[in-house]
């Protein structure tokens, strides 16, 4: 939907032709799609379609697989980890695991590629931990513990990490769900702050169409670990198109600020419960004929 | 940050009081004199030959196993993860218990064979463990815990079973050594072999306090933020063996000190490793010394295996930590 603003658009993420077997299991199959640098990438599909396999491999979270990713215009392989995490910072699916750091301690571990063994963290180092914490409104409980705190606030910590960590692209696994409407706003606006503020690059895996098509410069969807489309988000707004991917009928209406088609819900398949619902109507007879008792 | 330093500070002292005061301390009142080789020949002898080498042992030894005890605390992110649980304890006792019953006598980099057998122990029982943990998805407890069990179990049969072909002095002492004490240490000569294994081990992990602290909050998220977190695991795995392997071989195993300190630590200093594993190696040294003290008056002229008594410590400690919280998975706390 965004102009790419950045010119000439140099390509920070190329992945050719990857496959990915787990357990025997082909996961990604030949999978090729480019990021360029400033872009908003979310990469959506059904559930098993392999969204997270591919944002650990493009991490080195997951190691192996065929074909080949690029970061930079070096091969992923090439890459200390140390270095790729100058370059490529993840936050995770957010889950309840126990950690007993404090939310500044946190902060300050995403400072991790740039410290050398025995030193403290530099006052860039410093400056780049406030940085995140302010930009991402985590300051203001900077000293609590990280198991202290509520999912959506959890969640800006791990962004606020992955922030500090300096890096040019940020892959995102599911940010956003398990939120409640105002958190799922809140991080998304900082994400979009922090695309054109910042000028990093964001891929995020989401289950959200509606959003990703709001956000998004493109998007990539997935389906049995074959890239099934790669588009604008006006061009995957259709019904067709999401019916194919999905399995399942949708249906689209005009947004009505942005020139863009947004899913909405489909009526319930039954009528409403009313006067000729059976259901309802022996609901009704039954408290009647049994009257409560004084 | 003040609070850490002043924590630090007192254990420090705490530590140096043990170390100069514990070798008064026993059966035999040894005057101040013996300090200065003055005196009776007899009470010079106690204090440098006995009280003082077993006092450094008993450190050294309390020092190497809380950091083993860190360590896989934070690698397993298990709060019941230490050595003498995970079997490593055995792996390393198995190791020296073969060394003791073929005789060989060798010993490479002026350490004895003993100890390098030991090491070697320790070190198939951690890649057994940990292999066996990572077989199935993720670090379940239970797994690891079965697996610790399991590698314990087959070990201390093959010690038993060393111990049925032994003669009988042979056996006893096997016997002996295997409840773990520190009586066996007489000059400085295993309290130099010590140090050196558990000093390495020691260096690595001081080296890796950083990798501790990410390692903690999860596998993955260390990978992202640029830890090389094979490197760090082996590495790690290697200084435990080193430690444990040392320990040992001149103590046989002592356990559950790996597991109370890094728990105590963690309520003094909270969990950055760059202040934890200090405190740990402090309080390791002072709580081992204090329990070997302890092993060796309260029913004096005999002694108490010290294995027993930290044993007892540790045991409902143990106990306390299982049934404190139902997810123990991923809890390290």
């Amino acid at each position: 939907m965004m102009a790419m603003v950045h010119q000439p658009t140099e390509i920070v993420l190329d992945i050719r032709d990857f496959s990915f077997c787990l357990g025997g299991k082909e996961i990604l199959h030949q999978v090729s799609f480019s990021v360029a640098r400033g872009e908003f990438l979310s990469i959506v599909g059904p559930n098993g379609a392999g969204k997270t396999t591919l944002v650990k491999c493009i991490d080195r979270l997951l190691v192996g697989g065929s074909g080949r990713i690029e970061v930079f215009g070096r091969p992923l392989e090439s890459y200390r980890q140390r270095d790729l995490a100058r370059r490529i910072s993840y936050v995770p699916q957010a889950d309840g695991r126990v950690i007993p750091f404090t939310v500044r301690q946190f902060v300050l571990m995403g400072r991790y590629p740039y410290l050398n063994p025995f030193s403290s963290i530099d006052r860039e180092g410093r400056r780049a931990v406030d940085d995140a914490l302010r930009m991402t409104g985590t300051a203001e409980f900077a000293e609590r513990r990280l198991d202290t705190l509520s999912g959506g606030e959890r969640q800006k910590v791990y962004i606020a990490a992955a922030l500090a960590q300096g890096a040019d692209i940020i892959l995102l696994d599911e940010p956003t769900t398990f939120l409640d409407y105002r958190r799922q706003a809140e991080i998304r606006d900082l994400l979009t702050r922090i695309n054109h503020e910042g000028g990093t690059t964001i891929v995020c895996v989401t289950h959200d169409l509606n959003r990703a098509a709001l956000d998004s410069d493109r998007i990539v969807a997935l389906c049995g670990g074959r890239v099934a489309f790669i588009g604008t988000p006006a061009e995957i707004m259709n019904p067709e198109a999401l019916e194919r991917l999905f399995q399942t009928p949708f249906l689209l209406t005009p947004h009505p600020q942005v020139p863009i088609s947004v899913i909405v819900p489909g009526p319930p398949p039954r009528p409403p419960r009313g006067q000729d619902d059976p259901l309802a109507l022996d609901f009704r007879t039954a408290a009647q004929e049994t009257p409560l008792k004084p | 940050m003040i609070r850490r330093w002043i924590v630090l500070l007192s254990l420090a002292v705490l530590a140096a009081l043990a170390l100069a005061g514990l070798p008064f301390v026993g059966m035999e009142r040894i005057p101040l004199a013996a300090l200065w080789r003055q005196g009776k020949e007899m009470d010079v002898t106690i204090f440098w030959k006995l009280r003082l080498p077993r006092v450094m042992m008993a450190f050294l030894a309390g020092s190497g196993l809380a950091a083993g005890g860190l360590a896989f605390q934070a690698v397993f992110r298990n709060p019941l993860a230490e050595p003498f649980t995970l079997g490593v304890a055995s792996g390393a006792a198995l190791g020296a218990a073969v060394y003791i019953h073929l005789k060989l006598p060798f010993s490479l980099l002026w350490i004895s064979g003993v100890s390098w057998f030991a090491f070697a122990g320790a070190l198939l029982a951690v890649v057994l463990v940990y292999g066996m943990t990572r077989a199935r998805q993720g670090f379940s407890t239970a797994t690891m815990l079965l697996a610790g069990v399991a590698v314990s179990f087959c070990f201390s049969s093959l010690i038993l079973f060393m111990q049925y072909l032994s003669d009988f002095t042979q056996s006893f002492l096997l016997l002996r050594w295997v409840m773990g004490g520190l009586d066996r240490v007489v000059g400085f000569g295993e309290v130099l072999t010590v140090l050196v294994l558990v000093g390495m081990g020691t260096a690595i992990v001081l080296y890796l306090t950083h990798e501790l602290n990410l390692v903690t909050t999860g596998e993955e998220l260390a990978i992202s933020r640029g830890v090389a977190v094979n490197r760090t695991k082996t590495l790690l795995f290697v200084a435990v063996s080193l430690m444990v392997g040392g320990i040992v071989s001149v103590c046989g195993p002592i356990g559950f000190v790996g597991l109370i300190v890094p728990h105590i630590c963690r309520l003094m200093v909270g969990p950055d490793h760059r202040f934890l594993t200090p405190a740990a190696l402090l309080c390791g040294a002072i709580l081992l010394s204090l329990c070997d003290t302890l092993a060796r008056t309260l029913l004096a002229p005999t002694e108490l295996p010290v294995g027993i008594l930290t044993a007892l410590l540790g045991g409902p400690f143990f106990l306390w930590l299982l049934v404190r919280r139902a997810p123990l998975d991923d809890a390290v706390v």
